[in-house]
This record gives structure tokens, C-alpha cells and sequence, in this order.
């Protein structure tokens, strides 16, 4: 033990210092750290830290096929304004904003819904119904969209026509006459696992004496519900919110598979997939690096200070303790 | 973040603990079913695509839940007489893309648990400047939404001349995965009471031989729930391969899937559902024999 404190000491003594890598005994200090940390920083900087600054500085350019990628310019804010003009920023910014919305909506009161009703009934079967409902996460976005494409699709095939001719709506095919109504499925029924499992082991947590007590004062299950497990669920849920709200903003994969951003000029297009369309996938061909950068810099932005926000909010420094051992 | 933590144990339900109040029987009777019947009916939907998938690759025509052709094989012919689908003419034939999917699975899963361990065990137990900041960046890029830099990552990926190839989309990932990895992994090495691993540092052995001879096989039930999860997500894998491959030349089932599905309206809904039974199937499995590993690792970070 002494041994090891007084290492571990010597270490952090070192430190403090600041000592710079080449100094007598760094190598031997910290070689080995940098062993085993060294494929994990290359990946980081390659696939994380050069993107960000690459996604900013091309934001700046005019970089597109047409340019090439030697023969492009500086432009300056260019990109920026043409965002801030465009004539469909407007309608995309409002698409985006009512997609998230009404998403986030949908994924934080499914899953609370089948969190609190799966931990009420006998476990299995609630565990059964978990599972069913993390289907379609750990399914291929490929296949999922065909499930939900042949479901929405024109009479006789479709099984929401069948569902719903009894009650006198007219067969329609689903995709092209009420678009939003299958983006917001697609991306409901599929988001609102996450919620699902971080409320569920939130739900397990809460001491069973709460439930007891409040069970033999004769509450009913619905004040339960009211009164002691949402006011606990606050922080968990307020953790599911800010981050499903970031990753919506972000993903763009389901709409693509199913709407594709259509029927029509931009009906279902969201942010995300502006700027992929614009940069990687332009149904003009010509490829906008420059300007598909300053958009997707706008969510990269967004991104990093959500993130940020999450890391100080939910206080994950404290899960960042200090090394228990250490002989060098 | 919940991953390591042992779930406590299942509460008693609740609705079998006696009612204090003097509700009617046949209302406390229909308490104790509601919440079944809640169920059932919200997760329909669900069950039914997967019922309808199930259903339509074994029959010839299927309208809505109902079969209109009688039973069949023949979607499934792809499998032992691809030449004759006329919809796959054109199509890289399923097998080479099953064995390519494997491959692009495999490997990322492999990348992820190699770099993931030898980082969650530096940041558990060596202490070297920057380790904090590190850490912290970790969960940073964990709940940053990588797919905003897929642009830029474009550009990475030609200058490394990696464009098109198999290995460029299995680094970048691979690269995606690997902050939970090396978060889940961590938290992992934390839990291993770290007196074996003294002892065989203080007989001499370097960090590197006790770190695979000893640590390692004691954290295995951490490599196998990463692995899975890694697996898993990289045999679902559809915006990689497209964006990074748009040859083909070693394209997965996912592109197939996505290739068949956006010919058009009038596609052929049985060959598209055998195709996607099969994709779909291998998950599926691993599913059922795993289901507690992958959703506690589900629960701890999932991005969607």
C-alpha cells in the first residue's frame, strides 16, 4: 500500500509541475498511458476533432463539385447569408421545429407510458413488452422502413387501410397523402425505447417502502403514479428530454428511408437532411460541400453545447473519479 | 451509465398486494386488467409489422394481414436459385453481401472492443496529465450526435485514401462507437478489485502482460455486452456504407434492402420481405438469447 501511495504521489507531484513530454522520465512515465491510450486518441482526433474544425472551416468555402476539391475559395460568410435568405430556410427551420416537437412528444410519453405500466404488471410480461418495444431499435433502419412502407401502402395492400376502413376513411397510399403522419410514427414508435429503459431503471430504483406506504394509506394507483414516482422521475426525465432533443435534431436516416425529404419540394425535409441532401446527396448532382457544411455546422454547434450542457447538468464529473492504482 | 450498476430486483406488483379500499370486485377486477389491455393495445402496431414480415415471405400475395395466395417457398429462392429472382438481375447476389455485412460487423465489433479496453484501462487505472479532460470528453462525444459531422468525416476519409473501401466505413464506425465503448469498458475495469493485478506488477510483470493476461479475462462480461452492442450495430449499418461505398463493390444486405425498397411502388413485396426476414434474422437471435446484456447496454446510451 505505502508503496503504492507513495508512487501515485510521485506521479501527481510530476504533474503538477508540468512536466513536457521529452523532459528526463516522461517517457518512462507516461509511455505506457500512451500505449493504451493511443489508438483511442487517434480515432478521436481523426474521426471527431478534425471533422468539427473541417465542418467549421469548410463552412467558410465554396467547395462543391464544380469547384473540385483543390480549385475551391475562401468565401467569407457566404454560405451563411444565402442560409439566413434561402428561400426554404424558413419552411425547413419550421419542419424541423414541428418534427422534434411533436417526436419528442410522442417518444417521452410512449415511453413513460409503457415504463410505468410494465413495471406495474407482472414482471415477465412486462419485460416481454419491453423487449417487443426495443424491436425496432435493434432492428436495420433498412428493414423497419419497409415494415411501416408496406404498411402505409395504396389498397389492398396496406394494413392501416384495413385498420381503418371500418371507420369510414377512404384506402389511400399513406406515404404520399399524409407524409407527416408517417415521419412522426416512423420516428415515434422507434425513439421511444431510450426513454422506455432509462425510466424503467429509474422506476426500479425508487425504494418499494414509498409504494407500500402510500398503498396501505389507500392511495390509488393513479395518485402513486401522480405523486410519488413522476416527482421522482424529474431528473431522468429532464435527461431524456435534452438528449432525444439533440438526436432528433440530428437524424435524418428514418425520414430519408421513408419520405426522402418529399412528395414535393421539401414537404417532410428537416435540417439534418438539408444538409445532407445539399452535400452528400443533391438530386442535382452537383455536391455543395461548402454550403451543406454551414448547415450542418449550425447543428455541429448545437451539438457540442447541448453535450456540454448534459456532461455539467447531470454532473458526470462526479462519476470521474481518480485512478485507484497506480505503479508506473 | 446504468450499465454497471446490478439492477435491483423486481418489484412485487403492485396489483397484488390487497386493495385497502372497498372497491366493487368487478371494478378492482377491471384495475388489475387495464393495464394489460393498455399494453396490448399500444404495442399492436409493432407487433403487427413484425407479424406482416414474418407472414409475407412465406406467402405469394399477401393484402394487408391477409393472405391472398396460398403458402410458398419461392420468395425465398434467392437462397438457392438467385439467378432465377428476376428483381436481383442486377444485384449483387446475397451471399458475398451476407459474408461482407459479417465481415463489417465483426471487424468493427473487434476495433471497438481493442481500443476500447486498452483506453477504459488506461483511464481506470494509470494516471497521466490530461486524464480527466479525456474522460470528460468521452461523455462529451458519447451524446454528441456524430451523424452532423458525416460531411467533413467524407473528406477524412479521402485524404486517408480510404473512399470506397470496406476499411474506411468500418474505421469510421468503429470510431463512433468507441466513447460508450471505452465508457462502458471503464466503468467495467473499476469494478475489478485490483489486489491480483498488484500482485503480478509487483512480481514484475509489465502493464501490458498483466493488462491481457489478467485483467482482461476477468472483464469478459464487458467485451461479451460491448461486442454485441458493436456487432449488432454494425450489421444494421445503412448510412455508412451508402455514403462511403457508393461503388457497391462491397456492399452489405442493408444497401440490398434499401435498393429493392426504393424501385417504386409496385415492388415485390414478398421477395422484399424474405430478403428483409433474413437481414433482420441473425439480430433477432442474438436478441433472444441476449436480451439482458443488450438492454441494460441500451439503456446506458443509444442515440435516436
Amino acid at each position: 500500500m505505502a508503496l503504492v501511495d507513495e508512487r501515485v504521489a510521485a506521479a501527481r507531484a510530476g504533474t503538477e509541475r508540468g512536466q513536457a513530454p521529452g523532459a528526463p522520465g516522461w517517457w518512462s512515465r507516461y509511455g505506457t498511458a500512451l500505449f493504451f491510450m493511443g489508438p483511442a486518441l487517434l480515432m478521436v482526433a481523426l474521426f471527431f476533432v478534425a471533422p468539427v474544425v473541417i465542418t467549421l472551416g469548410m463552412s467558410f468555402t465554396d467547395m462543391a463539385t464544380t469547384t473540385g476539391l483543390s480549385n475551391w475559395n475562401w468565401s467569407g460568410l457566404d454560405n451563411y447569408e444565402r442560409m439566413a435568405r434561402g428561400s426554404f430556410t424558413l419552411l425547413i427551420l419550421g419542419n424541423t421545429i414541428f418534427y422534434v416537437a411533436v417526436t419528442l412528444a410522442f417518444n417521452i410519453l410512449a415511453g413513460l407510458g409503457i415504463a410505468l405500466l410494465s413495471t406495474h404488471v407482472e414482471p415477465r410480461t412486462g419485460g416481454l413488452f419491453r423487449a417487443i418495444w426495443l424491436l425496432p431499435r435493434i432492428s436495420p433502419s433498412v428493414v423497419y422502413a419497409l415494415m411501416w412502407t408496406w404498411a402505409a401502402a395504396a389498397p389492398p395492400y396496406g394494413v392501416i387501410n384495413q385498420l381503418v376502413e371500418p371507420f369510414g376513411v377512404e384506402g389511400r397510399y399513406w406515404i404520399n397523402t399524409d407524409p407527416w403522419l408517417m415521419v412522426l410514427l416512423v420516428n415515434g414508435f422507434v425513439g421511444a425505447s431510450f426513454g422506455m429503459l432509462v425510466f424503467t431503471s429509474a422506476i426500479r430504483s425508487i425504494p418499494e417502502e414509498l409504494f407500500r406506504a402510500a398503498w396501505v394509506d389507500g392511495a390509488s394507483a393513479w395518485q402513486i403514479v401522480r405523486r410519488i414516482t413522476l416527482p421522482l422521475l424529474k431528473w431522468p426525465i429532464l435527461f431524456v428530454l435534452t438528449y432525444q432533443t439533440m438526436s432528433l435534431f440530428s437524424s435524418y436516416e428514418y425520414i430519408y428511408l421513408i419520405t426522402n425529404g418529399g412528395p414535393g419540394l421539401y414537404v417532410t425535409e428537416v435540417w439534418s437532411l438539408w444538409a445532407f441532401h445539399t452535400a452528400l446527396n443533391s438530386y442535382f448532382g452537383n455536391l455543395e460541400f461548402g454550403y451543406g457544411s454551414a448547415l450542418a455546422a449550425v447543428l455541429v454547434v448545437m451539438g457540442l453545447v447541448v453535450s456540454f450542457v448534459l456532461l455539467r447538468l447531470f454532473r458526470f464529473n462526479d462519476l470521474v473519479s481518480e485512478p485507484r492504482i497506480e505503479i508506473t | 451509465m446504468i450499465v454497471q450498476t446490478t439492477p435491483p430486483p423486481d418489484l412485487p406488483p403492485l396489483a397484488r398486494l390487497a386493495p385497502p379500499s372497498a372497491t366493487p370486485r368487478w371494478l378492482s377486477g377491471l384495475g388489475q386488467v387495464l393495464p394489460y389491455v393498455v399494453l396490448v393495445v399500444f404495442t399492436l402496431p409493432i407487433l403487427l409489422l413484425y407479424a406482416w414480415l414474418a407472414a409475407s415471405s412465406f406467402f405469394t400475395r399477401m393484402e394487408g394481414l391477409r393472405p391472398a395466395g396460398p403458402f410458398t417457398l419461392e420468395n425465398w429462392r434467392f437462397l438457392w436459385a438467385p439467378e432465377t429472382v428476376e428483381a436481383l438481375a442486377n444485384k449483387p447476389p446475397v451471399i458475398p453481401l451476407t459474408i461482407n455485412t459479417l465481415v463489417f460487423s465483426l471487424a468493427t465489433a473487434g476495433v471497438v472492443l481493442l481500443i476500447s479496453s486498452m483506453a477504459g484501462y488506461a483511464l481506470s487505472r494509470l494516471f497521466f496529465p490530461g486524464r480527466r479532460i479525456f474522460l470528460g470528453s468521452v461523455l462529451l462525444l458519447h451524446s454528441f450526435p456524430s451523424v452532423t459531422l458525416l460531411i467533413a468525416t467524407f473528406m477524412v476519409i479521402r485524404q486517408l485514401g480510404l473512399y470506397d473501401t470496406l476499411i474506411g466505413v468500418i474505421l469510421v464506425k468503429a470510431a463512433f462507437e468507441v466513447p460508450l465503448g471505452i465508457w462502458i469498458m471503464k466503468g467495467f475495469f473499476d469494478t475489478v478489485p485490483w489486489e491480483l493485478e498488484m500482485a503480478a506488477l509487483v512480481d514484475g510483470a509489465g502493464r501490458i502482460t498483466t493488462w491481457w493476461r489478467i485483467v482482461m479475462p476477468l472483464v469478459r462480461p464487458g467485451l461479451l455486452a460491448l461486442g454485441l452492442l458493436a456487432f449488432v450495430s454494425g450489421w444494421n449499418e445503412f448510412l455508412l456504407p451508402f455514403i462511403f461505398m457508393p461503388s457497391g463493390s462491397q456492399a452489405t444486405l442493408s444497401l440490398l434492402v434499401r435498393a429493392l425498397l426504393g424501385e417504386g411502388r409496385f415492388v415485390d413485396y414478398g421477395l422484399l420481405t424474405a430478403v428483409g426476414l433474413y437481414y433482420v434474422a441473425p439480430v433477432m437471435l442474438l436478441f433472444l438469447f441476449a436480451q439482458d446484456q443488450l438492454m441494460k447496454i441500451y439503456g446506458g446510451g443509444v442515440k435516436g
